[in-house]
């Protein structure tokens, strides 16, 4: 695939009048944006303007960012999975670029059985074995530790393809000449890899982050307590405020939770783009 | 039964080398004859042969065989496997590893493996070891929290299925036989004939006839069973749905959105933005949006156009929808984004021939356009079929909690709803593993179909 670069040979592709294209993609693009756009103004509003259809905005959202950001902890939960995010990303990448060096840059015994089994695991999506997960990881005693929500969550198939991959495709005369330097591997991977290789390193931080950010399931099995909870999770349990559905506070939280992976991704799209063109280069 | 089905596959595996092998030889039929005595004995010795035990039933029976002809074949795949590699081949799975380049360091042999350890020891604890006793919790009795438990062989998967050993081998070996056949038909005729479009419908409703086939294969309910019927059918039409619904509307709009505009760039980034929602969010925006008092979309409806909209919340139609229409709104912004970068590579020169040809711009997109996104398509729909069996947990949990009836309690709501919120470990293990093997099924159809490609996935 020849790269997301918009337009590069595109010259004479479909001509015609410009204006229905624009007032197609707007209107679809307001019909996407549709259900956020929605939950904002719902956020500003008191249950009773919600209930009465106030097409304005209303005059709760200072009392309802209270509502959840302070009297419920939202921020907690926010940072919590920041936290999380953080880590598993990061520990991913590092993993990752480790195991695409070992694959293509290493000759040993035995190799293909390892990739093998590194490959398997594509076909062996989390959420299948999450009874035996959650028994297991209750079983360590992690339970209501960050440590859950990291460690299981370290190694990544998809991060190791994508590397080895990656390096696969750069020319031989780098590693020679790095190693007439006397660098060793890290070095090697630390000033001359990582250096060439921040595409795709940047497109496998955005899904990975949005991947944690998202995370609904395992956090709410293996997480009870509320202060060590994550955004999606504790949205769950906004759910009932005083008692009762209050919608303002709920679409508020709902709105808070997706800025951090929409700002990611919206900011990183380019890289992201183009690592992605990368992976998809056979 | 232990021994025969041993003799039986010593035997088999000789046939299996001479049908693929292009060298067979002496030693290698006497390789594989064992193997494929290890792997179909394998299941039956671990379980202690219980499913031949006097008080079972012909489905345990049944299950048992299944096991040990797929521990067998197993067996075989990996040693024809080997000899192929040795033989220089490059087959399927072995090909890919084989395109590693073999190069660069001379240290000593622990250095990779160093580099590899932090990587395996993850997969090996927390994901070889949970999925190995997702096997071994199925064909158990216990609760979670409890030590104590009870073998009860296959009678967590047996209890799922109908209780008719001769309708369970019957119905896939039909539709099996009909999806061969209809291939033979779509084979022997003749491209642009009315026989061929016969043939392509025919093998359309052939595929389909597999759905039908599991359908017909699971428990309806009744005395010691458990109505797994209605998760299936959930599960297929949810997923189906929002296969569909998802991947229809984000070619639609890839479609719309490509072409070279001012402030094209901003427009697809105000197209793909959903990816980033998370599917818990996405089900508590259309929570707000349909709910029956407060919902926007009740309020339309009877306000703007004088229809009664019922809650969906107890409607099944309706309730499958509004899951449907959630999640395929997630997953559409993922889908635009492909088919942008796929779209980018239909050819100039095509498109221009059929231009100066007088093709109208619907042929222009069935005959070119179409046919060269297909690898894509292909692609998004294995990722697009994984999101709608997990992904969909946490739209479902906000919307209707599986309500109306368990109507909207596909396979993954329906493990976590008999495995932890009613703590039978091994019944939910055991349709954990029913999962397991669809989900191997869609990928080895992927790999089958399409070689090697990067997943996208999640982890």
């Amino acid at each position: 695939m020849n790269g997301l670069s918009p337009g590069v040979r595109r010259k004479t592709f479909f001509r015609g009048r410009r204006w229905p294209y624009h007032i197609g993609l707007t209107i679809t693009a307001l019909i996407i944006a549709f259900p956020l756009l929605y939950a904002m103004l719902v956020a500003t509003q008191t249950n009773a303007e919600t209930y009465s259809f106030q097409f304005t905005p209303g005059s709760a959202f200072w009392s309802n960012l209270n509502a959840v950001w302070v009297k419920r902890d939202f921020a907690g939960a926010m940072m919590n999975s920041l936290q999380q995010a953080v880590l598993v990303t990061t520990g991913k990448t590092i993993l990752s670029l480790l195991a695409g060096l070992a694959f293509v840059y290493f000759k040993f015994r035995g190799k293909w059985i390892v990739f093998g089994l590194v490959l398997i695991t594509l076909m062996m999506p989390t959420e299948v074995m999450i009874l035996a997960m959650f028994r297991l990881v209750g079983g360590f005693g992690w339970q209501d530790t960050m440590a859950a929500l990291v460690v299981p969550f370290l190694a990544s198939a998809t991060g190791a393809f994508l590397f080895r991959q990656h390096f696969a495709n750069m020319p031989t005369e780098l590693l020679e000449a790095s190693q007439i330097d006397g660098a060793s591997p890290v070095q090697f991977l630390r000033k001359v890899l990582i250096p060439l290789s921040w595409n795709v390193i940047a497109a496998l931080f955005v899904i990975q982050f949005v991947y944690t950010w998202n995370m609904f399931l395992w956090p709410s099995l293996i997480i009870r307590d509320e202060s060590k909870q994550v955004v999606q999770a504790a949205l769950q349990t906004l759910t009932n405020i005083d008692g009762s559905l209050n919608f303002g506070p709920l679409m508020l939280a709902a709105v808070l939770a997706s800025l951090p992976p929409g700002l990611v991704f919206i900011l990183m799209q380019k890289p992201f783009m183009s690592g992605f063109a990368i992976g998809q280069d056979k | 039964m232990l021994i025969l089905g041993l003799i039986v596959a010593a035997f088999l595996g000789p046939i299996f080398v001479w049908w693929k092998s292009e060298k067979p030889s002496l030693p290698r039929y006497g390789i594989a004859s064992a193997a494929a005595v290890f792997g179909a004995a394998v299941t039956p010795i671990g379980m202690g042969q219980c499913a031949f035990a006097e008080e079972t039933s012909g489905v345990d029976h049944l299950l048992a065989w299944a096991l040990m002809a797929g521990g067998a074949w197993l067996a075989l795949i990996v040693t024809q496997s080997v000899f192929d590699r040795r033989d220089g081949k490059r087959t399927g799975g072995g090909g890919v590893a084989g395109e590693i380049r073999t190069g660069g360091y001379r240290m000593g042999w622990w250095v990779p493996w160093l580099l590899l350890s932090p990587t395996l020891i993850i997969l090996a604890v927390f994901l070889y070891t949970p999925a190995i006793q997702t096997f071994t919790l199925s064909s158990k009795l216990t609760r979670l929290g409890a030590p104590r438990s009870k073998d009860v062989c296959f009678g967590n998967f047996s209890e799922l299925l109908i209780t008719d050993p001769v309708r369970l081998v019957a119905y896939p070996l039909l539709a099996i036989g009909f999806i061969y056949a209809a291939r033979l038909w779509v084979k022997r005729s003749t491209p642009d004939t009315w026989s061929r479009r016969g043939a392509d419908v025919t093998s359309v409703v052939a595929m389909l006839s597999a759905f039908v086939a599991f359908y017909a294969m699971f428990s309806a309910g009744g005395a010691g069973q458990v109505a797994y019927r209605p998760v299936y059918l959930n599960t297929v039409i949810i997923s189906v749905g929002i296969v569909v619904f998802g991947m229809v509307g984000g070619l639609g709009i890839a479609y719309l959105a490509f072409r070279q505009i001012k402030g094209g760039g901003v427009y697809r980034t105000l197209l793909i933005w959903p990816y980033a929602i998370s599917p818990a969010v996405a089900g508590l925006l259309f929570f707000m949006i349909f709910d029956p008092t407060a919902g926007i979309f009740t309020y339309t409806m009877e306000n703007w156009f004088g229809i009664d909209v019922p809650n969906y919340r107890e409607s099944a139609i309706l309730a499958q929808m509004a899951i449907i229409l959630a999640s395929s709104w997630k997953i559409i912004g993922y889908n635009i984004l492909f088919y942008l970068a796929g779209l980018q590579t239909v050819s100039v020169d095509q498109v221009e021939a059929s231009l100066i040809d007088g093709a109208s711009a619907r042929q222009r997109f069935t005959k070119i356009v179409l046919p060269a996104l297909s690898p894509i398509t292909f692609f998004l729909l294995v990722t697009n079929l994984t999101y709608a069996f997990f992904e969909v947990y946490g739209t479902i949990d906000f919307m209707t909690k599986g309500a109306p009836a368990g109507k909207t309690s596909v396979a993954i709501y329906e493990i976590i709803r008999v495995g932890v919120n009613n703590g039978d470990l091994g019944r939910g293990a055991a349709q954990s593993v029913l999962l397991f093997l669809a989900v191997i099924g869609v990928t080895l159809w992927q790999f089958r179909t399409s070689g090697e490609r990067v997943s996208y996935g999640g982890s």
